[in-house]
């Protein structure tokens, strides 16, 4: 049997599924939501890179190579502000993170 | 073929299940384990795939230094994790019905797109985008020519976000003495070092 297209956008639809559902779930942890955006990233960059495959074409696993770039950048920086919060509040609850609010 | 077809389901059971255990362990240090087994797995996916490059730059990036630093980062923090699990029943009968209902339409929309169009044209996956080249050569071609100032874009990002992530974790303690470079590279011998004459049995003041 051979495997299409199909399979790998299938994939990736169930590890974004997986992501959003983290999200849903670890409402209050932010870490572990900041994981979730990480494998719905990843799902994307399966897509990009099952398209481009299957399509002849390598501009995709270069758009995916810049969705990399985001989410390393993302990562980084996300992870300063908690850690930041962190230091201000000695802890990381979501409904805490209510301080900018006018 | 049917070693291919074993690999792709081996590798796919592994990414989603992983992933799966990433958003429900309990201990967020088992997350981020189970997140890099994710990423090893979709890594192994992409060389299934023939994109090698990519592959490399997932282990690489994301294992080598996003996933570490996660790990870090929770590691280093002294957090009630239990407390902030609170809710994660509650959410989760709702959270599970969304979560099937969009699986199952993305799914859906993935087998229409896949089996029409464009993508039919091609049965048999090429990651040199039809030109015989390596998979990084093709890459390279590509990007370094027309995409050129979208690579020097993603480069000022990652200084950009760097920066930030130094500007924003940085704190100067209070009653630490630091270093005057100017200072010292303007000292010369004759600021730096002072004849004193001594009279026997006494000390130097100052």
């Amino acid at each position: 049997m051979i495997i299409g297209l199909a399979h790998y956008l299938a994939v990736a639809a169930i590890l974004f599924t997986i992501g959003v559902f983290g999200i849903f779930v670890n409402r209050k942890n932010i870490i572990v939501i900041l994981m979730s955006i990480e494998l719905i990233l990843l799902a994307v960059n399966i897509n990009l890179v099952a398209f481009s495959v299957y399509l002849h074409n390598v501009v995709g696993q270069i758009f995916a190579m810049f969705v990399l770039t985001v989410a390393a950048a993302e990562a980084a920086v996300g992870l300063a502000i908690l850690v930041t919060f962190f230091r201000n509040r000695g802890d990381i609850s979501v409904d805490d993170a209510s301080m900018m609010k006018g | 073929m049917a070693l291919q077809a074993i690999a792709f389901y081996l590798l796919a059971a592994v990414t989603l299940l992983s992933g799966l255990a990433v958003v429900s362990a309990r201990n967020p240090v088992h997350s981020v384990l189970w997140l890099i087994l994710s990423f090893f797995s979709a890594a192994g996916l992409f060389v299934l795939l023939g994109a090698e490059f990519l592959a490399m730059l997932l282990v690489v990036v994301y294992v080598g230094a996003v996933a570490v630093l996660f790990l870090f980062v929770v590691m280093m923090l002294d957090v009630d994790f239990a407390a902030l699990r609170q809710g994660f029943h509650r959410y989760m009968p709702l959270g599970g019905l969304i979560a099937v209902g969009l699986a199952v339409e993305m799914v859906v929309v993935a087998g229409a797109v896949a089996s029409r169009g464009a993508a039919k044209a091609n049965e048999l996956p090429d990651a040199s985008g039809g030109a015989g080249l390596p998979n990084a050569e093709a890459i390279g071609r590509v990007l370094y020519t027309d995409y050129i100032y979208f690579f020097q874009a993603a480069g000022m990002v990652l200084l950009v976000a760097m920066i930030g992530a130094i500007v924003l974790t940085l704190r100067h303690k209070p009653g630490v003495r630091r270093q005057v470079i100017a200072d010292q590279v303007a000292r010369t011998p004759k600021t730096g070092m002072r004849v004193v004459t001594l009279k026997p049995g006494e000390g130097i003041d100052g």
